[in-house]
């Protein structure tokens, strides 16, 4: 099995604290770093080719080496605005092991030569929010945040900042916008936040899963780190595995195995007696899979190959017992709700799916209604500010593809149940409608 | 509100930056805004936390509460009224008749993918008809709330319990009435990370292989042997 750098002693209690995590060789590995310069600190991290872990998956060394160097206002941000459906590994890192987390971005804040730091996270967290507070606060009066930290002549202040319920703040720049107190409305990139983040200064923005992995790095060696997993995606690798499994929960990995040893071995399959129908690899905003692909390994590269993407790492598996338009209509509903509204493709985008949706249901849709809905995927897709239509465009887009016989079949029992005549009529109301706007 | 659903009243002048001369603010939350400001380079960036202080104190984000926080942060109220409508735990709706205005108990049911493959739907349906009548609840259909784990779940007063059925209504909002610690059997807090590799070694009283799926579940929620829990922020809001 896999070797375990983030959830192994997850489960001792009082993890949380200062003492019981120093007592498992916890800040050793900030020592580490901080006797060496942000320079080399910043190789180890791209020896390691460690991958963002948020959803882009874009090298977490490379981004700290975009930022200029120098004594400019630099700032390290900590997206813990975990909000993803299905994805909820962060949550465990902050509410087990927060230090592993505020030892990250020590770390990485040497390595980019930042001295402010804040963590977004989301609103919902409370509970999670008080056990970081109470962390940070231990490490402040332990002399591994503020200046110069344990004699070494670096400074960090570090502000956990709490959101307020919004999906889109998880989006980078949708983020910065609300740490800066507005509505968390999407920014045009470029400028990446890596030149133009935060108050206009260079921003290092990077997941919390991203974050916890540093001092592991740090411990063990980048180039040791690199050996773990795959070649483009290496390391090991949270899976949080939920909806009809027998074991939902998160898993530890390293990425490369087959998708279904996660889904059947660790988190037990589907209850007996149901079979796999379709499953998210990467979360709600990743082209769903079928049974036709649990042989993929679970890997950036495989799961892009495949259709689809790893994105945040969580596995919704969806079984035999559910029409796959429920699962069509949760996903376009949610992101109807989530949409900013800022750009117009996706803003109407998401609303007509979710009204196309309903007619499938209410049998006044006709197949040429797929086609449309298909098509308005293809339109959503590339063109906004940022990748939240996208998210709802991508899956929606793979289950007309995929299912599409099934929804046709929807379509036709709905419209045998008596749905025709409510059609009819609202064909001429649809009629009449034209007539008058012509 | 104004915004997309009710029209603005245009015949209104727009208000000012609140003058500090005439605008009463409490001590206590001008001094919870100050301490927000202080901490950001930016001052504007305490806007969400004043505004959830404000909305602790005045039980939503009235428009008394918005120019307290004006004033001291020093923007105009249709600045953070902007704020405010975008963010759902900021409740922009008066309390209804008869509710107290402060203390309402938030239940947010999560309805998200992964909780309605598991039935959430009819749990946030029960929900809302188990609290009709009692304004002392703020019950809402939430999005992921990010603990796909415990399918279907809830939140309440900020506290993550699950998995919820139906039968586990009535004990939770009595739990929420009496300022009890919400069904401490169903607590996040009590789980244990479903990864029998974590740990197996560390803990040997961790069952490394989790039985059959209800009894794992069961076994996964139990009392964590010796685990402190931190105090939840129980009816803070």
């Amino acid at each position: 099995m896999s070797q375990q750098l983030l959830l192994k002693d997850i489960d001792e209690p009082g993890l949380s604290t200062l003492a019981v995590y120093e007592r498992r060789g916890g800040y050793s590995a900030l020592r580490k770093a901080l006797k060496m310069s942000p320079a080399d600190v910043l190789a180890q991290l791209e020896a390691s080719a460690l991958r963002g872990r948020g959803g882009a998956g874009f090298q977490m060394g490379k981004k700290v080496s975009f930022l200029p160097r120098g004594p400019i206002e630099k700032y390290l941000v900590c997206n813990a605005d975990e909000s993803e459906p299905g994805t909820f590994k962060d949550r465990e890192l902050l509410q087990k092991t927060p230090h592993m987390l505020i030892e990250g971005i020590i770390i990485a804040a040497h390595a980019g030569e930042i001295e402010r730091s804040f963590i977004y996270i989301r609103g919902e967290y409370e509970w999670q929010a008080d056990i970081l507070a109470t962390a940070i606060a231990e490490a402040r009066a332990a002399g591994y945040l503020g200046e110069n930290i344990l004699g070494s002549g670096h400074s960090l202040s570090l502000v956990l900042h709490r959101g307020a319920g919004a999906y889109i703040c998880g989006e980078e720049t949708g983020l910065l916008d609300s740490l800066e107190g507005k509505r968390g409305n999407p920014r045009l990139k470029p400028p990446f936040p890596a030149n133009q983040g935060l108050y206009q200064g260079p921003t290092l923005i990077n997941n919390v899963e991203t974050l916890a992995t540093v001092p592991a790095i740090m411990a063990m060696g980048g180039e040791q780190y690199a050996k773990l997993g795959v070649e483009t995606s290496t390391g090991t690798k949270l899976v949080s595995v939920s909806g009809h499994v027998q074991r939902p929960g998160n898993y530890e990995i390293e990425l490369g195995i087959p998708s279904r040893e996660i889904i059947y071995e660790l988190a037990g399959g589907p209850p007996p007696g149901h079979a796999v129908k379709c499953w998210f690899p990467g979360g709600s905003s990743a082209p769903v899979l079928t049974a036709a692909d649990l042989d993929v390994p679970y890997d950036f590269e495989s799961m892009a190959k495949a259709g689809s993407m790893l994105g945040s790492g969580a596995i919704i598996v969806v079984d035999d017992s559910t029409p796959i338009l429920d699962v069509a209509m949760k996903v376009a509903r949610f992101y109807r709700h989530e949409s900013c509204g800022k750009c117009t493709p996706c803003r109407e985008g998401t609303n007509w799916t979710v009204k196309m949706l309903q007619r499938i249901d209410s049998g006044e849709a006709t197949p040429m209604d797929l086609d449309i809905m298909a098509s308005v995927q293809e339109h959503i897709i590339g063109n906004c500010l940022c990748v939240l239509g996208d998210a709802m465009a991508m899956p929606i887009g793979s289950i007309i593809a995929k299912f599409r016989e099934e929804l046709e079949a929807h379509m036709e029992a709905a419209r045998e149940r008596g749905g025709a005549g409510e059609h009819a009529a609202s064909q001429l109301a649809l009629a009449a409608q034209g007539a008058r706007d012509a | 509100m104004s915004g997309w659903d009710t029209q603005a009243d245009l015949g209104k002048e727009a208000a000012t930056i609140p003058d500090p001369a005439t605008t009463q603010v409490p001590q206590e939350l001008r001094e919870q805004i100050e301490a927000s400001m202080a901490l950001y380079p930016d001052r504007h960036s305490a806007a969400i936390p004043a505004l959830h202080a404000a909305q602790e104190l005045h039980g939503w984000c009235s428009p008394q509460a918005l120019e307290q926080v004006a004033c001291v942060m020093r923007v105009t109220p249709a600045s953070l009224e902007a704020v405010a409508t975008f963010y759902d735990m900021l409740e922009t709706e008066p309390p209804p008749p008869g509710a107290p205005q402060r203390g309402r108990h938030a239940v947010y049911v999560c309805t998200n993918i992964s909780c309605s493959l598991h039935g959430a739907d009819a749990l946030y349906d029960a929900m809302r008809e188990a609290v009709t009548g009692d304004p002392g609840f703020i019950v809402r259909a939430f999005e992921c709330l990010g603990a796909c784990d415990i399918a279907p779940m809830a939140s309440v007063d900020g506290v993550y319990v699950g998995p919820l059925d139906r039968d586990d209504i009535p004990q939770l909002l009595d739990d929420a009435r009496a300022g009890r610690e919400i069904l401490p059997a169903k607590q996040l807090a009590r789980r244990l990370v479903a990864d029998p590799q974590a740990n197996s070694q560390a803990f040997p009283e961790h069952d490394a292989q989790p039985p059959r799926p209800l009894a794992g579940r069961q076994a996964m929620a139990a009392e964590q042997p010796g685990g402190a829990r931190p105090a939840g922020r129980g009816g803070a809001r």
